[in-house]
């Protein structure tokens, strides 16, 4: 080896020399400032310091991208709705706005009095309106029912507030879809490449595993157990499925029959939570337009009921999922997964009943006055605030309980764990590190946060807030009260297979949000849809107001004739995209038994070559 | 890379060109501070003849050379095979492979394998690498193994 660089280095130029040792520097100062500037990384530190004791999934990364995405999310509601609403109304800048008395409306659907506090009021009054957004908060930004205007006027310019509000709306969504697709791509391209069965995983990992060049011991630290967490998981998935193929056929059977006798039961016991979410918000809301109670605790919880039930069920719920599927005998990854499935089905579905029994609510009409309207205008003269109330209780709810949760159950367990001694405390021990949990705290969060931009636009900045104060609270909770859990689990098939479920949560928050936009009628008394049908009708009529010619393109683009070729054309490119990758999967397997058959080769070569050497 | 050296070596030797660091000093350097392999590769490259694996700055050179990203695989699957044979006798056998994993996953008690799970992955590793079937692998077994390893270049590397 010596030999070969003093040969090379007789034969180099002076300018060689120089250029070797100049690129030599160039590379060490990128590096170093590489380094630095991975340190500038929002929470890097953090993130990593709980990596290096729990060397999990982290998705402690997500809530900051969370956090920037609300931000984004609320910044755009904030520049295009509230601040022209702001501007016009306190007449900033030499501006007006017009409110158009809408036509063909009956009047009594009209009438809109939200009482906000007049005169003296007790302390308490305040309180229970900052936790369930009435009373004085109802007539501020926080919700639909402040936009009342129609247009804005910067002195020649007129901005059509309706139409902004609604394509801020559909703004939101696309960018939170286009968010999320492009980090699940990132992940799906990583799973493909990596979960293909490797050809010498366990060679590579023990081999080529150990990194030569880190130098700090921490660092180390966290290399060490990083790899013994994947050798571990590597092996307990092969031990399982070599139990699994050893399984007879009786055995089979039978467990085919407990999983459905299983699934069947969680079918029940989810049927039975939606039916008491579902009982509960029908009472709460029956009970909480009944002005002439003023008992302030008990109307208090009548109007969190249905946050109550929910939140019960979301708790009780996974607590006998994860009971049962330990009967159903699947791989450790796969049960986290079904579970958190199951879970998160819940949680959705939850919000899901609510908003549905709000509907039903709303949408219940006996009399002909009430059918003038399209909605009960007796009880909800702005039902698009009292939804937004709903969502913003639901938030508010949320961040309460978590809190809660930490400060009065994490942190005493620790306490009695560590000074008391007795038998049953020690044998219920800490809480594991549950990743499901905070998956779905976040999912639960974010889907909240979704439906509920549409009904009450400051409701991004509450939820970035509380992203942010409940990171550092758990990360304080993960440091001192939780113990690892005791099965190790894959970080980057998790990583993608909690984007998708975050996909499943803005899809289904793309379904309230659509059936409240084109299917319910808007209220006649507050908002920006005031003179027109549903909210959606805005779009429309702006389209009446184009040229002739772009409204004849429109209208070819959203008929049948356009449509059906357009679905025949995605429906080719996709079937190529579908074959492509199969025939690339193909080459992939022809050249993995190339490699065999090289490998094969090899062997009998060496064969020969010791036999040649034994004559 | 003479200048590291010489701050190795304590003052009065500094002008001496053949003198030879002490193990406990050359282990003192960041780049092995935190490797588990810092016994092996001080071992690998010393040329002393009193056996306490001494370098001297010819040593530390071809270290640093072999560490280095301009040499090539068959070079570095050369010295790897070397470092990562514990008892020295040209084959890796189960007990070097035991000790290269217990290196791999941390010092102390709580972060080895259990002896089960050991076994299993002590019998992949053989399966997917020994070819001749001999329960050993050989230094053209290694080399055809790291071969198709996509991560040996990358992770077997030292920069100064």
């Amino acid at each position: 080896l010596r030999d070969c660089i003093q040969t090379d280095i007789r034969y180099l130029s002076g300018w060689k020399q120089w250029k070797r040792t100049s690129s030599k520097s160039l590379k060490k100062v990128l590096s170093e400032v590489k380094e630095l500037s991975s340190y500038l990384e929002l929470w890097r530190h953090d993130i990593h310091s709980i990596e290096g004791i729990y060397c999990l999934m982290c998705i402690f990364p997500h809530s900051m991208c969370f956090c920037l995405l609300n931000f984004i999310i609320f910044i755009l509601m904030f520049s295009f709705i509230t601040l022209p609403s702001i501007i016009s109304e306190y007449g900033i800048f030499n501006s007006s706005f017009a409110k158009v008395q809408p036509k063909h409306i009956e009047p009594h659907c009209t009438v809109y009095k939200p009482t906000g506090n007049q005169g003296l009021v007790y302390f308490y009054t305040y309180l229970k309106d900052l936790l369930s957004g009435t009373g004085f908060l109802e007539v501020t930004e926080l919700f639909y029912g402040y936009y009342t205007i129609d247009a804005a006027w910067l002195s020649t310019l007129s901005y059509n507030l309706p139409l902004a509000y609604l394509l801020a709306t559909f703004a939101y969504l696309a960018l939170s879809l286009l968010w999320i697709i492009k980090r699940s791509v990132e992940g799906f391209k990583h799973n493909l490449v990596h979960n293909e069965d490797q050809f010498q995983s366990y060679c590579n990992k023990v081999f080529a595993g150990w990194d030569f060049c880190i130098t700090d011991p921490n660092a180390a630290q966290l290399k060490h157990r990083s790899l013994q967490y994947e050798l571990k998981t590597d092996l307990e998935e092969e031990r399982l499925k070599q139990k699994i193929a050893e399984r007879t056929t009786k055995e089979k059977l039978r467990i085919y029959s407990l999983r459905i006798f299983i699934n069947i039961i969680v079918l029940a016991v989810l049927s039975g939570c939606f039916y008491s979410i579902y009982r509960a918000t029908v009472f709460s809301q029956e009970n909480s337009n009944d002005i002439n109670n003023t008992n302030f605790q008990a109307n208090l919880l009548v109007q969190y009921l249905p946050s109550i039930v929910i939140t019960l069920a979301n708790f009780i719920a996974p607590q006998i999922f994860s009971f049962l599927i330990t009967f159903e005998d699947y791989s450790p990854a796969f049960e986290i997964r079904l579970t958190l499935l199951r879970c998160i089905f819940v949680r959705l579905a939850s919000i899901g009943v609510l908003l549905f029994s709000l509907w039903s609510q709303i949408s219940y009409c006996d009399t002909d006055k009430c059918k003038a309207c399209g909605y009960n205008y007796e009880l909800y003269p702005c039902w698009e605030t009292q939804v937004g109330q709903e969502m913003y209780k639901l938030m508010i709810f949320d961040f309460i309980i978590i809190i809660a949760m930490t400060l009065f159950v994490d942190f005493p367990r620790k306490l009695l764990v560590t000074h008391c001694s007795c038998k049953p405390v020690q044998w219920y021990g800490l809480q594991e590190f549950g990743i499901s949990d905070n998956v779905l705290d976040i999912i639960y969060g974010q889907t909240i946060c979704w439906i509920g931009t549409f009904f009450s636009p400051f409701l991004p900045a509450i939820a970035t807030v509380k992203y942010f104060i409940v990171f550092y609270i758990k990360k304080v909770s993960l440091m001192h009260t939780r113990k690892p859990a005791a099965r190790p689990i894959r970080a980057s098939s998790s990583n993608f297979f909690f984007l998708v479920v975050l996909l499943i949560g803005l899809v289904l928050a793309f379904i309230p949000l659509g059936i409240s936009i084109a299917h319910i009628p808007s209220s006649k008394a507050c908002g920006p849809f005031r003179s027109f049908n549903t909210s959606w009708a805005v779009v429309p009529a702006t389209v009446l107001g184009f040229p002739t010619g772009l409204q004849q393109v429109l209208n070819s683009i959203a008929s049948e004739a356009f449509a059906v070729p357009f679905f025949m054309v995605i429906c080719l490119v996709m079937f190529y995209f579908i074959a492509l990758a199969g025939a690339h999967k193909r080459v992939v397997e022809q050249l993995r038994e190339q490699l065999v058959m090289e490998s094969r080769d090899k062997l009998f070569l060496i064969r020969k070559i010791t036999e040649a050497q034994r004559h | 890379a003479y200048k590291r050296f010489s701050e190795l070596l304590p003052r009065e030797e500094r002008e001496n060109l053949s003198a030879r660091v002490p193990k406990s000093q050359i282990l003192t350097l960041p780049e092995l501070r935190a490797n588990p392999f810092q016994h092996r590769i001080c071992h690998v490259f010393s040329t002393s003849e009193d056996g306490d694996d001494s370098l001297s700055f010819e040593d530390f050179l071809d270290m640093l050379s072999v560490f280095s990203d301009s040499a090539t695989s068959d070079i570095k699957s050369h010295y790897a095979f070397r470092i990562f044979d514990f008892d020295d006798d040209g084959t890796l056998d189960r007990k070097d492979l035991e000790k290269l994993v217990n290196c791999l996953t941390g010092q102390g008690e709580e972060s080895r394998l259990s002896t089960a799970e050991m076994e299993q992955l002590i019998q992949n590793i053989l399966e997917e690498s020994d070819i001749d079937k001999d329960g050993t692998i050989n230094l053209s077994e290694f080399q055809h193994v790291i071969s198709r390893s996509p991560d040996f270049a990358s992770s077997f590397k030292i920069v100064l």
